[in-house]
């Protein structure tokens, strides 16, 4: 197989895209199908600071390296989530590219650990405050994020996910008719209130074998293991069911969810809508400010509930 | 001589999996998409890779060749 560009050995065959690259070319490829998302979807713009989310695995490493080698400022935020051997090693990844690869473009890494606020790791919160440890992990990294991007003053918050993630996300939500859930499936959500930082998804046109793909071939050295908490989670069932689909009819992914995001523009043309929605609903917590539909937001309700577990 | 030939007294095809971790022998020359439809694998949710480096689809196996066969899949 040739690279289609410059028909050279090709290194990886994309047949959703009915072409193969050689190295050189495929980082190409990957670079501008991230530019391309940027641009499209207006997500920041070269004076910005971003604040990316990385969590050691390749999507979130993958975007660190894109954004700096598209010339963006980008910092990164890492939350230890306390997972044993896993989160060990998750962490030993994020330093190790912090320090070969994004301290040369002057990015910082900024670190939390769950446990020196919630005085226990996340598998242990979950069980004392009997709630579902992905969903505990959820609230506290969407928390932790937002906060250090509002405190320290970054422009847009930028996560990893990628077009499986957000092809499984909607097929799990039209499974069960969560409509409710599909206005905020886009990859780029407004500030729409204030405490609330602007969070996009530059990721969303590349598949997880293309991230995978880029993060082997730069050398970009990632945790290949499984969250031990996700094993037999439904989005890696929906993610299993879409990429046998993908692999008899090449584009089936992208089709679902780019086919979704024109729908969803046409029907909804501005981010106003969401903006007056979210501003309906939402007002400070009364606890910590950051926004909530509730009167304390499901972060402080969940910190009080393991104050009151956990002896100190 | 061909290839293959020449590697008649070669060990096997070394082939390193993942969840759970293991290590299977298989029996080269064999296209690469040949060995993950033996392996029951999706394409679209595997890497193949030889040494340091991704091999695509139409590539051809030999006996003694160290493969990674590694999932891309995550939770997320």
């Amino acid at each position: 197989m040739n690279c289609t560009k410059c028909k050279t050995k090709a290194v990886i065959g994309l047949p959703r895209h009915n072409a193969a690259f050689c190295k050189g070319c495929f980082n190409g490829f990957v670079h501008d199908q991230v530019a391309r998302a940027i641009k499209s979807e207006k997500m920041f713009g070269k004076d910005d600071r971003l604040l990316v989310a990385v969590s050691g695995g390749k999507d979130s490493l993958a975007l660190w390296d894109i954004l700096l080698k598209l010339g963006y400022k980008a910092d990164a935020l890492y939350v230890n989530l306390g997972i044993g051997a896993y989160s060990e090693q998750s962490l030993a990844k994020v330093t190790k590219f912090a320090q070969a690869a994004a301290a040369s473009h002057g990015a910082t890494l900024h670190l939390h650990k769950v446990e020196q606020e919630a005085g226990a790791g996340i598998k242990e919160l979950a069980q004392l405050i009997h709630r579902p440890t992905c969903s505990t992990c959820g609230t506290i990294k969407r928390y932790q994020f937002n906060r250090v991007a509002i405190e320290e003053h970054y422009d847009v918050m930028a996560t990893g996910h990628n077009l499986d993630d957000e092809a499984a996300r909607l097929l799990g939500n039209v499974l069960h008719w969560q409509e409710e859930y599909l206005d905020k499936q886009g990859p780029s959500l407004p500030a729409s209130v204030e405490g609330f930082a602007k969070k996009v998804k530059p990721l969303y046109r590349l598949s997880e074998r293309e991230l995978a793909a880029y993060a082997v071939l730069n050398r970009i050295d990632y945790i290949v293991e499984e969250c031990p908490m996700a094993k037999g989670s439904k989005m890696l069932q929906y993610k299993e069911v879409l990429n046998r689909l993908e692999t008899e009819s090449p584009g089936t992914k992208q089709t679902f969810y780019w086919g979704f995001l024109e729908k969803q523009s046409k029907k909804q043309p501005t981010a106003t809508t969401m903006t007056e929605k979210d501003r309906a609903v939402l007002h400070p917590c009364t606890s910590c400010n950051q926004p909530t539909t509730a009167e304390v937001c499901s972060y402080c309700k969940m910190m009080a509930r393991a104050k009151t577990a956990i002896p100190r | 001589m061909s290839r293959a030939g020449m590697r008649a007294y070669d060990p096997p095809m070394l082939v390193q999996l993942s969840h759970p971790a293991r290590t299977i022998e298989v029996k080269g020359p064999k296209k690469v998409k040949e060995l993950l439809r033996e392996l029951n694998l999706v394409v679209e949710a595997h890497l193949v890779i030889k040494g340091d480096d991704l091999v695509t689809e139409d590539e051809m196996l030999y006996d003694g060749d160290h493969i990674e066969i590694r999932p891309v899949i995550s939770g997320g």
